[in-house]
């Protein structure tokens, strides 16, 4: 069964079996605005909590979207190169940005959990 | 500091259309609203935008010696503009540095208006004054609203809100009702027009646009992207004191005879530097693919050696690439040459671009 966890950075991090899908919440794509451009990271790249993973440029400016765990990236959502607007349209969905191999499920214990989540953006 | 910020008159009127604020010039500014800047962008271009523009400054110059005195604040023959007409010009500093980009427009023999950048005004106002102790004028700044209707459907916008623009053609300007100033101008590349009006007309006018399902409020974001399709300078980014009307590419709004004649703060140096030739120009630059280049990135040429820098850069909606603005060295300049800017470690091609990126589409008579 799957997971949800999310970060004070406006990440979510669905986890299964061992590897995470990681995408920004509906708030933070409502803040950053219309989306031109995400630059994906490199399948089998390894990352360490807080590594700028993706960078994600609106038609303003560009922002960085960090590793909320460490972890291998296993898979990008190829389809944002084409689609970017995706994030904007379903960021908790068909706007995902990449699957990461858990390297220590530990840390998951140090996101928060929904209601948290819930909490600080009022 | 945001306890600082100005606030604009109708700031009640965003919130009611749930604006996300930014600060911009020292001013608490609508950013985007809830359609966002893509949507924005593209409706002023297809419709009509309402932009409230209040944080940029009216200032009425008024005396005998009025014309006398803008030829010298600004490189401008004042006494040759027709009642109504306005010109695009500048304050110069002494070494031809742009201090601000301004909107002249004439009222009357000896009464003119003064449109200066927001975060220049106060600024502005210091420098003209200072000039203004030669000449017998009085400098006036003005408390008004000001708003923007920009997009091809903004005449017939206000004409059936009940406004007049008469035979407004663009870059002309009057005076419709008393405390009203109505130019066809703006800074969108699409036809439109700037009216500074009092608060309390505002309201009643902003309520009577926003009936009319053609307009909708649009946030600086989308300004933004507006003025760079269009190929406009954003004062503070694309033109600075540390950059002159010639490199800027900006000589055509210097009459030829102004020139000359040298009677303006900075003619001197600004002689020189057309004498020697710029070493940099201001250029428009595409780049491959999607992803945004941004003001303040380092280029460089082929071989990798330095050749100036992005002062503007986003995405174009309407153009459907990403769009930007910067000085090159002039030997670099011509349009199709081939540059290079460092994004993240990702080396970017561009193209020097003929701005501007999208057809400006003036009403000139």
């Amino acid at each position: 069964m799957a997971s949800t966890y999310y970060t004070e950075d406006h990440e979510w991090i669905r986890v299964d079996g061992g590897v995470a899908t990681v995408g920004i919440t509906d708030y933070a794509q409502e803040q950053l605005g219309d989306l031109v451009f995400v630059e994906l990271p490199e399948i089998g790249r390894t990352l360490a909590k807080g590594d700028t993973a993706v960078v994600v440029e609106s038609v303003k400016a560009a922002s960085d979207v960090y590793a909320p765990v460490d972890g291998e990236i296993v898979e990008v959502n190829s389809a944002l190169s084409s689609n970017p607007a995706l994030v904007n349209s379903a960021a908790t969905g068909d706007g995902w940005l990449w699957k990461m191999k858990l390297a220590d499920a530990g840390q998951l214990s140090g996101l928060l959990d929904e209601a948290g989540y819930k909490a600080l953006v009022g | 500091m945001p306890g600082d910020l100005k606030h604009l008159p109708l700031e009640d009127s965003h919130v009611v259309a749930s604006a996300r604020f930014g600060a911009f010039a020292g001013w608490h500014m609508p950013i985007t609203y809830p359609a966002g800047v893509m949507k924005e962008h593209l409706h002023t271009r297809e419709r009509a935008g309402l932009f409230d523009i209040s944080h940029m400054k009216l200032i009425e110059v008024d005396g005998l010696q009025a014309a006398a005195f803008l030829d010298r604040a600004c490189p401008l023959d004042a006494g040759a503009l027709a009642a109504g007409q306005s010109k695009y010009t500048f304050l110069l500093a002494e070494d031809a540095g742009i201090l601000d980009d301004l909107i002249v427009t004439r009222l009357g023999d000896t009464r003119f208006m003064v449109v200066a950048n927001a975060g220049n005004a106060d600024a502005d106002i210091a420098h003209l004054g200072t000039i203004a102790k030669d000449f017998d004028v009085a400098v006036k700044p003005l408390d008004r609203v000001f708003l923007a209707l920009q997009g091809p459907d903004a005449w017939a916008v206000l004409s059936r809100a009940g406004i007049e623009t008469g035979a407004l053609t663009f870059m002309t300007g009057m005076e419709p009702k008393p405390g009203w100033f109505m130019t066809r101008s703006g800074y969108t590349g699409e036809d439109g027009f700037e009216i500074g009006l009092p608060a309390a007309d505002a309201r009643e006018l902003v309520k009577k646009l926003l009936e009319d399902d053609r307009v909708m409020w649009i946030g600086l974001a989308a300004r933004d992207s507006l003025r760079l399709e269009a190929g406009l300078c954003l004062h503070g980014q694309d033109i600075t004191p540390e950059t002159d009307p010639a490199s800027a590419g900006l000589m055509w709004a210097i009459p030829k005879p102004v020139r000359a004649a040298g009677g303006f703060v900075g003619a001197g140096a600004l002689a020189d530097i057309v004498a020697r030739g710029p070493s940099n120009k201001r250029v428009g630059l595409k780049a491959d693919g999607r992803l945004p280049v941004r003001g303040g990135t380092a280029l460089t040429d082929e071989a990798g050696n330095p050749a100036g820098r992005i002062t503007s850069g986003g995405f174009g909606p309407s153009a459907g690439h990403p769009v930007a603005m910067g000085y090159v060295p002039v030997t670099l300049a011509a349009p199709g040459t081939r540059l290079y800017a460092d994004v993240r470690g990702t080396r970017v091609p561009l193209d020097v671009h003929p701005l501007p990126f999208t057809p400006h589409r003036y009403r000139k008579g």
